[in-house]
């Protein structure tokens, strides 16, 4: 699939980076020209997977996180948020509503969320070597929305 | 995140203003059983009309609010939602267990 453009960040897993990875992705995807509705949906579901690399790659310590952003043939946006923590031993059970490892602090609905607001969603994942998610959105083009 | 609050006839009213996500959210959520276990309100409104931003991190602070309310034998509402955050409580269903307006 052809490329057309791409963007790579990379940062400390401190939660006051959520804002910016969100932010810097809406900013690529811009150009894209999506509906605020559609940039909305981009913002939370890379929220929800920043933050679940946030909480549960590292829980006790400050690692990498990375955040790979490409346009690819079609208007498609691709999101990958890659970290090298924990792992996810059960990745099935993990993506089901309401589940969650994270306290009080997080509803279990980060994947649903993921799903839901996203075209596609894939996860892999080894214990011990870390996590990586990729969504895609295709943006539908205005001409063809009116 | 800005917090405003205020507190009459028993009624405690939580206004957010910014976005809320999980970084805010802890600090949100101290501060809002600080806010409850001080002036043992009989009815909490959690106003997010000034939100610009909300991700599922707004799911845990709200029932947490209101298991807190119903601890103290009040009720939670949740008003003014705007739209972004609305299709997050949407997509949890949130509506089965809080009061949405």
């Amino acid at each position: 699939m052809e490329v057309h453009n791409y963007i790579t960040l990379e940062f400390p897993s401190r939660s006051a980076n959520e804002g910016f990875a969100r932010a810097a992705v809406a900013a690529f995807a811009v150009q894209l020209d999506p509906t605020l509705e559609e940039l909305g949906d981009i913002k939370t579901a890379v929220s929800e997977a920043v933050t679940n690399a946030i909480v549960h790659a590292y829980p006790d310590t400050i690692g990498k996180i990375m955040v790979k952003c490409r346009i690819l043939e079609g208007d498609v946006l691709e999101v990958a948020v890659r970290d090298w923590g924990q792992g996810i031993a059960d990745v099935e059970r993990a993506r089901e509503p309401l589940f969650t490892t994270g306290g009080e602090e997080r509803s279990g609905m980060g994947f649903t969320i993921m799903e839901s607001f996203m075209d596609t969603l894939r996860v892999t994942s080894k214990e011990g070597q870390g996590t990586k998610v990729t969504m895609r959105r295709r943006i539908a083009q205005r001409t063809a929305r009116r | 995140m800005e917090v405003k609050t205020k507190v009459e006839d028993r009624t405690l009213t939580i206004a957010l203003q910014g976005d809320l996500d999980h970084h805010a959210a802890r600090g949100l959520m101290e501060q809002a059983d600080r806010l409850m276990e001080q002036n043992l309100p009989s009815k909490t409104i959690l106003d997010l009309g000034g939100l610009t931003f909300m991700d599922s991190s707004g799911i845990a602070v709200i029932l947490r609010a209101k298991r807190r309310m119903e601890a103290l034998g009040g009720n939670l509402v949740v008003v003014n939602i705007p739209k972004q955050a609305a299709r997050v409580l949407e997509t949890a269903g949130l509506a089965r267990y809080v009061k949405l307006i």
